[in-house]
């Protein structure tokens, strides 16, 4: 189904994402006009369409191409078992609207929805690969910044506002202007106890949380080479985090592995000539970046965030950093910590495994490894909210909800959470939360709430220990237990 | 439709904040809405109101002189996280028609545009010109693309050349974009055909 567009052709070696972006363009940009770029997969969540579903209904518009929309609700449904049990009954009056108008939505338009009882909903950037919608080559939207997971495959895929969800709705195009690009090389061998997000939240301590603004960023090296999918998904997911339009790893054994008998993705001969033609979806030698850095992840420590971005990272086992600048004194002001103190050992409240960051098979086990067989400490809560209910499924059928549940942690249905706090699920003001999702920022996860970002192994560290733990001589414990 | 943006001649109210984040500019509570209007209100939410709900008087949209202001300066990075076009919305509701910033955050900034609050990227001396002059009466002109401030000569500032053109014009991108509808059906056509 991809063919050369009008831009294709040149000899000069291309990267991944000029590939893509090739096969996409219905009209070049000039200088008084951006690209007119196509867009292979739409997914929507209930939050960002609305508005956008009125606006082509005021001007008698249709959806263009329903079968390459694709809907679900994952922002503010509860996730606690109560609320399901009766029925959502006690959720928010106006989050139920809001879910209700996305079902006659879709059912209006021909839209495909995951919804309230379906088994395949869940996080909208965890169902997309689930369900093998998400594609190497293809051009991915959301009215969703966190679309940039799915770049994971060798996508082009970036969030968008809700005009330009109308836009896609009406047209399946978008007006983009080219962005540059920016090389993120990963090297060396991640060491144990060490994940992919500490990988990314390293990387973004570096660049900044604007460094990469204006930028789709190629990750690349041994490191990313040796991740699952689930890890370069996590790598892909908070590039948006240092500013980037997109996060891209270019596809391969692992990729097609991953998406092989998926229900969604091509069967048959289709398969055999899709696979084929992913495999041309790598950057050529010799391609050239706008920018590039390169950073070495053999020595790499569990990290945690300090602050209110995502930028303001350090290793779980160092000393909080000297404020050098207005902001970061603001930042540890309103996390109430202290300059000079160690990270590890701070008191925490809430524990929460989740989000579309970490919140899938490999991220519940890595969790489930420190848990089994301890205890959350008294006074903490610990979440762990699967991304999907496909992943809770999976998630049970191994057992790991018993690992949880005997912990003291809580199962829950899958959906954003405590990660965006609109659905029910929120900290207190004041309280510390250690959190495996991708924002620390100021009442993101309630009002006065204090976030500290880190894997799922380190938040279930935290958990046991009550405060802020480096998760390694848990991890260790565990394997000479089983040695 | 949006309004036409020409000339803008307004205070200035300055926010000295780095990555200010879309979180903070609408809280995500506010989000459960399926309206685009009636945002203003919990503009900074809760920057502007404490815990219990009373204004904090510190907080400087609470306070008298940003009455009516119409262009918001804040630090490096505006409107980074999450795409909510609540942003923009709940600035454009609560009567501002422009940010000014050393660097505005990509999708903020195409989300804003598309409404017609204008956003600019301008130097750092002139960032830092408007971060120590709050209140000055500046003017932004659009059609010149040149920023003007009292007692300093202008400055030049870049706008993408179609958000410029439809903002200037009140033209409307997706009717722009359903012009194409020939480009699109030839496009999916071609592909349908590729094997
Ligand atoms: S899990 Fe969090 S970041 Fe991801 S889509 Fe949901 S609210 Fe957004």
């Amino acid at each position: 189904m991809s063919g050369p567009g009008p831009e294709a052709g040149p000899s000069a070696p291309r990267t991944l994402f000029q590939k893509v972006w090739d096969r996409h363009v219905v009209a070049a940009e000039t200088p008084e006009t951006p690209a007119v770029l196509y867009v292979d997969l739409h997914l929507v969540h209930e939050v960002t369409s609305p508005q956008a579903f009125t606006a082509l209904r005021e001007r008698g518009l249709k959806v263009r191409r329903p079968e390459r929309t694709l809907a679900t609700i994952d922002h503010s449904v509860p996730t606690d078992d109560a609320s399901w049990a009766n029925g959502l009954g006690d959720m928010d009056l106006s989050a139920r609207h809001q879910v209700r108008v996305l079902g006659d939505n879709c059912g209006r338009s021909g839209v495909r929805l995951f919804g309230v009882n379906s088994s395949r909903r869940g996080i909208v950037h965890v169902i997309g690969p689930e369900q093998g919608a998400t594609q190497p080559g293809m051009t991915i939207v959301c009215g969703d910044s966190h679309t940039t997971t799915h770049g994971a495959f060798g996508a082009l895929a970036f969030g968008i506002g809700t005009t330009e969800v109308g836009h896609v709705l009406a047209t399946q195009c978008l007006l983009q202007r080219k962005p540059r690009t920016l090389l993120v090389e990963l090297e060396g061998r991640l060491p144990a106890g060490v994940s992919a997000k500490d990988a990314i939240l390293a990387t973004i301590g570096q660049l900044g949380v604007g460094g990469g603004t204006g930028h789709v960023i190629e990750f690349r090296g041994a490191a990313v080479s040796a991740m699952s999918m689930e890890q370069r998904m996590t790598l892909c997911n908070m590039a948006i985090e240092a500013g980037a339009r997109a996060g891209m790893v270019a596809p391969d054994e692992t990729t097609f592995e991953y998406l092989r008998g998926r229900p969604m993705a091509p069967a048959g001969d289709a398969w055999e000539s899709a696979v084929a033609d992913w495999r041309g979806l790598v950057s050529d030698p010799g391609a050239t970046y706008d920018r590039s850095v390169r950073i070495d992840v053999s020595r790499l420590r569990p990290q945690v965030t300090w602050g209110t971005d995502p930028g303001m990272v350090m290793p779980v086992d160092a000393h909080i950093p000297q404020p050098d600048s207005a902001g970061h004194r603001k930042a540890l002001d309103y996390m109430g910590l202290s300059a000079g103190a160690p990270i590890a050992g701070q008191p925490v409240q809430l524990v929460f495994i989740g989000s579309c960051t970490n919140s899938r098979l490999g991220d519940l086990r890595d969790a489930a490894e420190v848990l089994r067989g301890r205890r959350v400490a008294a006074g903490v809560r610990a979440l762990v909210v699967p991304g999907s209910q496909q992943t809770r499924l999976q998630a049970e059928a191994e057992g790991l909800h018993r690992v949880f549940i005997e912990a003291g942690a809580e199962w829950h249905q899958s959906g954003c959470s405590l990660c965006i706090a609109m659905n029910g699920d929120r900290a207190g003001a004041g309280q510390y939360v250690v959190s495996t999702s991708n924002r620390n920022f100021e009442g993101r996860q309630g009002q006065g709430a204090r976030t500290l970002l880190a894997s799922p192994a380190t938040a279930a560290a935290s958990a046991v220990a009550g405060a802020v733990a480096d998760p390694r001589p848990y991890l260790e414990q565990q394997r000479r237990r089983i040695a | 439709m949006i309004e036409p943006f020409s000339v803008l001649h307004s205070r200035t109210v300055v926010l000295p904040v780095d990555n200010i984040d879309t979180d903070q500019i609408i809280p995500a509570r506010f989000l459960t809405t399926t309206q685009r209007s009636g945002l203003g209100e919990h503009l900074f939410a809760d920057w502007r109101r404490d815990a219990r709900n009373r204004p904090r008087e510190d907080f400087v949209l609470n306070r008298p002189e940003a009455e009516g202001a119409r262009i918001l300066v804040a630090g490096d990075n505006f409107g980074c996280g999450s795409s909510r076009e609540h942003a923009p919305w709940a600035l454009l509701d609560h009567g501002f028609r422009a940010v000014l910033s050393s660097s505005i955050a990509d999708i903020f900034r195409s989300n804003a545009l598309r409404n017609g609050l204008l956003t600019v990227a301008v130097d750092a001396n002139t960032h830092a010109w408007l971060l120590g002059n709050s209140g000055a009466e500046i003017t932004l002109d659009l059609q010149a693309c040149e920023l003007r401030r009292p007692g300093e000569a202008a400055v030049g500032f870049e706008v993408e050349p179609f958000a410029r053109h439809c903002m200037l014009n009140g033209v409307d991108p997706l009717g722009w974009l359903l012009s194409r509808a020939d480009d699109i059906s030839r496009f999916e056509e071609a592909r349908a055909c590729t094997p």
